[in-house]
């Protein structure tokens, strides 16, 4: 984020002078990105084998995908994850815009910091204690929704991914155009609806989308509360993974892989889009 | 005077709707596994409402057949493990971590938005789906045996999943993300002028380092640290699937006891200690020295 709107130390000097260079470096950094995804690579590769095995390459193939899409088991836990994810990222994302809003522009006001720092803890508590909470409390009230506890416990944690984003383009926002429609005699809510909710609307896409991920990825706090028969897709995958290594486990983790990848990438390109977008004003 | 009320009536509908539900669902439940952890445990799961502290005398003793508290290490073990596992990733993550991110830091503007961005994408990938790859790594007949072995450069294949050190590498691999980017961020602000004043001055590589950058990046180090020693101690995923559930860790033991052991008292205490010891660390981030040298980096 930081990264373009400070132009950095100036590339002219960087290039004359070796001083800020230390032997090994530049080593240690390219071995550090081949070690973050050759073994995702390599998943990748083996998803399209064509023998049983899901580690020796026997040539190329489409066979897992479709044995996978095909599994009833797997769509049913796909339908699942995507009811969760998008019934979860909704909510979060409607009360993140609200609470950002008064954050951000409300003012000082007692309980501020209290507000914040309650809206952050889904973030910094470890999953597992979450989880265990969660379950405790969902059994402690008898609540038996089937996969509605997972949708609850999911809108959760996504609340704070959602509200991050939203706030940070509501802080690089200017107030000026707000102003200059208020002048214009727009009210209140015509102010809110044509000025200010378009130009915070990358943000709000932008956490949108890393809430959906966050839930269509979510492992732990799932496990823990969903209840019989709200199996979600990593749920799923767990279950197939402890059988044993299967081509048919490759094939749908690449599938993952896949959104989570279209998903960040397009959240990140909105992000450049609002910091090109800010930078001319 | 209706100027007050309003704007405090607005706070209360925006924030109300987002508190409210974090408050209900994260707040109200930690309570209640504050309560259970002073209850007995229930063998058919759950609680009986009795105040006990069994679940928290359990860490450290076992009743006998004769009924007596003997002292009992197993459950300290654990958590030493956890601790020992946490603070080696953490360590191990500093070591490649801060290289790369002063490497980035120093690239051409294009190239570090890419490396960012590819540092970035893990983090938004699925956690199992990257313990899974490993499994695939390091597996007796996984892809490193079975091409060594085909390759003839060993007859045997290692075994590698189901030990520590697989444990190790995954936590590194799935928390070092987070030493890089705080660290980046920092030192992406490091004035190149102190570096050139610093050589001008003599300063060799060494001091260099020691004395105008380490200081300057130690927040972004800090944060980093914290960040990655969180959550390894808790992790539940890679000790499982790397570890094969031979080798426990905090969260493992705390899974395990809402699932087959049901032990909720013990598990609620468990979770609790381990969540003090996030709040420990938070406070440490938030009034140590991490705090001092904020504004002396944003001269």
């Amino acid at each position: 984020m930081r990264s373009s709107t400070t132009s950095g130390p100036n590339p002219a000097g960087e290039k004359q002078f070796v001083i800020g260079r230390f032997p090994g470096f530049a080593a240690t950094s390219w071995i550090f990105l081949l070690y973050l995804y050759i073994p995702i690579f390599l998943l990748i590769i083996f998803s399209f084998n064509a023998s049983h095995s899901a580690t020796i390459w026997h040539g190329f193939s489409l066979e897992w995908y479709l044995k996978a899409f095909g599994n009833d088991d797997v769509q049913r836990a796909a339908v699942n994850s995507l009811i969760v994810a998008f019934i979860a990222t909704v909510v979060a994302t409607v009360v993140a815009v609200f609470a950002a809003l008064i954050l951000a522009r409300g003012g000082r006001f007692r309980g501020r910091g209290l507000s914040y720092g309650i809206l952050m803890l889904p973030m910094t508590m470890p999953e597992i204690v979450t989880a265990v909470a969660t379950l405790s409390f969902f059994t402690a009230i008898k609540l038996d929704i089937g996969l509605g506890r997972v949708v609850i416990a999911h809108t959760v944690f996504c609340i704070p991914f959602a509200f991050l984003p939203i706030r940070a383009r509501l802080q690089g926002m200017d107030t000026t155009l707000e102003q200059a429609a208020q002048d214009l005699y727009a009210n209140e809510w015509q102010t809110f609806r044509y000025v200010t909710l378009p130009l915070l609307m990358p943000g709000i896409i932008s956490g949108a989308m890393l809430s959906f991920i966050i839930s269509i990825d979510d492992f732990i706090i799932t496990l823990m509360v969903a209840p019989a028969g709200s199996t979600t897709l990593p749920l799923y995958i767990y279950g197939m993974v402890r059988m044993g290594v299967t081509p048919e486990v490759n094939a749908l983790s690449t599938v993952m892989l896949a959104i989570s990848l279209v998903f960040v990438s397009t959240s990140y390109l909105i992000g450049r889009k609002k910091q090109a977008g800010t930078a001319n004003q | 005077m209706r100027l007050l009320q309003s704007t405090q009536m607005r706070r209360v509908l925006g924030l109300g709707p987002a508190l409210g539900i974090i408050g209900f669902f994260m707040v109200v439940p930690i309570a209640i596994i504050i309560v259970f952890s002073f209850m007995k445990s229930n063998p058919y799961g759950g609680v009986n409402p009795e105040f006990s502290l069994e679940a928290y005398k359990q860490f450290l003793f076992e009743r006998n057949l004769m009924d007596e508290l003997v002292f009992n290490a197993a459950y300290l073990r654990i958590f030493g493990r956890s601790f020992l596992l946490a603070i080696g990733t953490t360590a191990l993550c500093l070591l490649i971590g801060f290289p790369t991110a002063y490497y980035m830091s120093r690239q051409p503007a294009r190239r570090k938005n890419l490396m960012v961005f590819l540092v970035t994408i893990p983090f938004w990938t699925n956690l199992l789906i990257r313990a899974y790859c490993w499994i695939l790594l390091l597996r007796d007949t996984g892809i490193i045996n079975n091409y060594l072995i085909k390759w003839g450069i060993i007859d045997e294949p290692l075994t590698m999943l189901y030990t520590n050190f697989a444990i190790f590498l995954g936590l590194v691999y799935t928390h070092i993300p987070f030493m890089v980017l705080p660290i980046y961020a920092r030192v992406e602000k490091l004035d190149f002028n102190l570096l050139e004043a610093a050589h001008d001055l003599y300063a060799s590589r060494q001091q260099l380092m020691r004395h105008v950058i380490l200081p300057l990046a130690a927040p972004g180090i800090i944060a980093g640290s914290l960040l990655v020693f969180v959550p390894c101690l808790g992790d539940f995923i890679i000790p499982n699937l790397l570890g094969g559930g031979k080798h426990l860790m905090i969260g493992s033991l705390i899974q395990l006891q809402f699932g087959g052991s049901r032990n909720w008292p013990f598990g609620s205490a468990a979770a609790l200690i381990l969540m003090s010891f996030v709040l420990i660390a938070m406070m440490i981030y938030v009034w140590g020295p991490g705090r001092k040298m904020k504004p002396e980096g944003d001269a």
